[in-house]
């Protein structure tokens, strides 16, 4: 029993260390965070960034696919990351909800947040709406005016495009559309698409598969839509704190035009290329015809140069936030039982927890902790483990025959025994189970953390989500499965060592 | 040994114990008897302090009971209830030296102490090993005592010790228990509602009804001067013992 503790004990020092190495590696000063958003073109320039950058001899790190635009600019103001990828549309109507486009306003606009927009790349890449050829032409569909005519046609749209300002909504009101969307991701909306299921859908003007699905894009005839110039979003410190980085990154102005980013895109997407070699190829020669991939075989996928990093990462999220989910949802449990009062408002609080959507709560807790990455991620599954221990816990305790908890205190133990010596092991299978519950369902949650740029196998099926490859998808999903199954091994095994065999049978 | 002045108790407003006042002689058998609900089980759950009185004073070896010395008052106190007592995740070892450990009695004496413990109750050490779930119910109310008397206290409370065995088991372990209380002679009260056992163990009985001591005194007292009519009536409603069936009528 003793020396089962001790090598518990050890085991939890050892997490502890491994998030503080994580975290520090993090939070270092000297090096430059480059962030991007989670569809290829932008991991791809945020890469291009990243090794122009690298290549001028500065330290730097790319932290790539986080969730969405606001995810992105909280990281840069809290400092989480010093420069991203975007467009001057998104800037102005998202960011400084304006209309003006020109660098101008929008430095105007960002400086007194301690931010500015600089190195226009040389395209732009506009919303736009398309429809599969067949179909525009069976409908006679050329212009998003055409769309209202026709109320059947089913959309879908991307859940950022449903909720941007300069997305759906103002899209509705300018053109007087009538339809119902539906929400889908970006990298699924092709296949879903292709397969009939819908018959519109929201494209940005690079992208490499509306020439391999056959689609038309529709005309914007009112002019809705702004200009969507790429550019660089940085904290206005970054050309002073790195200057040759800064040096490299200008020299990227006016270097990519709308052809040569939509044969990055492809080679990414369809060519089943890394992002790492199109931005080095680019880099190397100026942008390169998409060429095949060399057809690795999917276990190599699988255990790929980044797997123990994942791994590493993603039992470091599930474990340190179960160790501490245990640290504070047993005490809370043990609280529910002694106070009754306590007990309705705990199991409240803990179960509506559960309610709150990922990447809501994970948008949430940025701004918050100031900080993107392994923190907060760690702090939402933490949050979500709280419900399953803090319940079994209360209810493991509570359901001891009431002759038990008596004979406890006829015998004179004190309270404090009582709990440790009585209570305790009495209620600990329950609260066992709650935390292997906890456990299970955190290695399913940590793969949300990639979202924000804490890795762990979420990494690769955002990835996979981006590009549409399944490949990288199970790459991703099946590491997972298989670690939820071991942790439930794990557990079963503990229940064993842990559980006096007085309690069984 | 144990005193109560003028204790009483309700719950919810309703009266489980009328004022009362009571001492139990030191080193004899205390029976405590009455049909159901008497209140008999309240009066010794007050004398542990699982229970609190509303009004009057507990004292145990001299000693008022007050929440700060409860629990070292307790340790003077064997306690054996009618089942379940026993903590399912200790072997029965383990439940009967649990206070002895906790205490940090040394392990010689503990073992030294548990050995001649479980002869005297006829328990074989190799069933210390057991988890109560692979003990007969004999045999955990056996462990029990044991468990009760770890640390030799010098009273021994026991609240229907016999009420959940069957015939055969209750026979025999009522013949041994009588030999541990004659041969330990520790101040001992004894709760039950069946005038057999009252009449196989009582040195003096006290009867209760509603809340309140009808009639206090050994056997032959209540059968021959019956405070009040429910007294004969309470015995002769139990007479199959020849005892009380001759003198019953």
């Amino acid at each position: 029993m003793n020396s089962l503790r001790n090598r518990f004990g050890c085991f939890c020092l050892r997490l502890a260390t491994l998030a503080l190495t994580v975290a520090a590696s993090e939070a270092s000063s000297d090096t430059l965070s480059i962030g991007s958003k989670r569809f290829t073109e932008s991991y791809i320039l945020g890469e291009i960034a990243t090794q122009a950058a690298q290549s001028a001899g500065q330290q730097a790190v790319h932290r790539q696919g986080l969730g969405n635009t606001a995810i992105l600019f909280e990281a840069l103001k809290a400092g989480s990351i010093h420069i991203y990828p975007d467009y001057t549309g998104t800037v102005a109507r998202e960011l400084l909800k304006t209309e003006a486009t020109d660098l101008e306003s929008l430095n105007r606009g960002l400086q007194p947040l301690g931010l500015g927009v600089a190195v226009k790349l040389g395209f732009n890449n506009t919303y736009a709406l398309a429809l599969p050829e067949a179909t525009a032409q069976a409908r006679n569909v050329t212009t998003i005016g055409d769309l209202a005519r026709h109320p059947d046609l089913r959309l879908g749209l991307s859940h950022e495009f449903l909720q941007r300002s300069d997305g759906w909504p103002g899209l509705k009101q300018v053109y007087r559309l009538p339809h119902f969307p539906r929400g889908l991701d970006h990298g699924l909306a092709y296949e879903a698409i292709a397969a009939g299921q819908i018959d519109a859908m929201d494209i940005y003007s690079t992208d490499a598969k509306i020439a391999k699905y056959a689609l038309r894009v529709m005309t914007d005839d009112k002019r809705y839509f702004p200009e969507y110039g790429a550019l660089f979003v940085y904290r206005l410190d970054v050309p002073q704190r790195f200057p040759e980085a800064w040096a490299a990154l200008v020299t990227l102005e006016g270097r990519i035009d709308e052809a040569a980013m939509i044969a990055m895109n492809a080679g990414a997407e369809l060519g089943g290329r890394s992002f790492a070699t199109v931005a080095a190829d680019f880099l190397a020669e100026g942008a390169t015809e998409p060429r095949m991939a060399a057809g690795d075989g999917w276990l190599v996928q699988l255990f790929g140069p980044d797997f123990w990093r994942l791994t590493a990462q993603h039992l470091t999220l599930v474990f340190v936030s179960l160790a501490a989910a245990v640290f504070i949802g047993v005490p809370l449990g043990i609280w529910a039982v002694r106070r009754p009062k306590a007990a309705q408002p705990i199991l409240g609080t803990v179960s509506v927890v559960q309610t709150v959507p990922s990447l809501a709560l994970l948008a949430f807790l940025i701004p918050l902790l100031g900080t993107i990455g392994t923190l907060p991620a760690l702090v939402a599954l933490f949050l979500y483990s709280l419900l399953p221990i803090v319940r079994n816990t209360h209810s493991g305790l509570h359901d001891i025959s009431p002759q038990l908890r008596e004979s406890a205190r006829a015998l004179g133990l004190p309270a404090g025994a009582r709990l440790r010596m009585i209570e305790l092991p009495l209620a600990a299978r329950p609260i066992l189970a709650g935390v292997k519950t906890s456990a299970v369902i955190n290695v399913g949650t940590a793969t949300i953390a990639a979202f924000i740029g804490a890795g762990g196998y979420g990494e690769r099926i955002v990835t996979g989500l981006a590009l549409n490859d399944n490949g990288v998808l199970l790459a991703g999903a099946v590491p997972a499965a298989a670690l939820a199954l071991l942790v439930q091994a794990l557990f079963d095994r503990l229940d064993r060592w842990l559980i006096s065999p007085g309690l069984r049978g | 040994m144990i005193c109560l002045s003028g204790v009483s108790k309700s719950f919810n407003g309703l009266r489980a114990l009328a004022p009362t006042t009571l001492s139990f002689t030191p080193g004899r058998t205390t029976v405590v008897i009455g049909p159901s609900g008497c209140g008999k089980t309240t009066l010794l759950r007050l004398m542990l302090g699982l229970t609190v009185a509303d009004r009057g004073s507990v004292e145990l070896g001299g000693e008022p009971l007050t929440p700060a010395n409860v629990d070292a008052l307790r340790h003077r106190v064997g306690y054996v209830i009618q089942q379940g007592g026993l903590f399912p995740h200790l072997t029965a070892g383990g439940n009967v030296t649990l206070m002895a450990r906790f205490l940090s009695r040394s392990p010689d004496d503990i073992e030294r102490r548990c050995s001649e413990l479980a002869e005297l109750t006829r328990i074989p050490l190799d069933l210390l090993a057991r988890y109560p779930r692979e003990l007969s119910g004999g045999q955990r109310q056996r462990v029990a005592l044991m468990r009760a008397l770890m640390l030799d206290p010098p009273a021994l409370l026991l609240d229907e010790p016999l009420g959940a065995l069957d015939p055969m088991t209750r026979h025999a372990l009522q013949g041994d228990l009588k030999q541990i209380f004659e041969q330990l002679r520790k101040t001992v009260i004894l709760v039950t509602h069946d005038m057999h056992e009252a009449a196989h163990f009582a040195d003096e009985i006290v009867l209760m009804r509603e809340g309140s001591v009808v009639q206090r005194g050994p056997l032959d007292d209540l059968l021959a001067r019956p405070a009040e009519p429910f007294v004969a009536e309470f015995v002769r409603a139990q007479r199959a013992d020849p005892r009380l069936a001759r003198t019953a009528q």
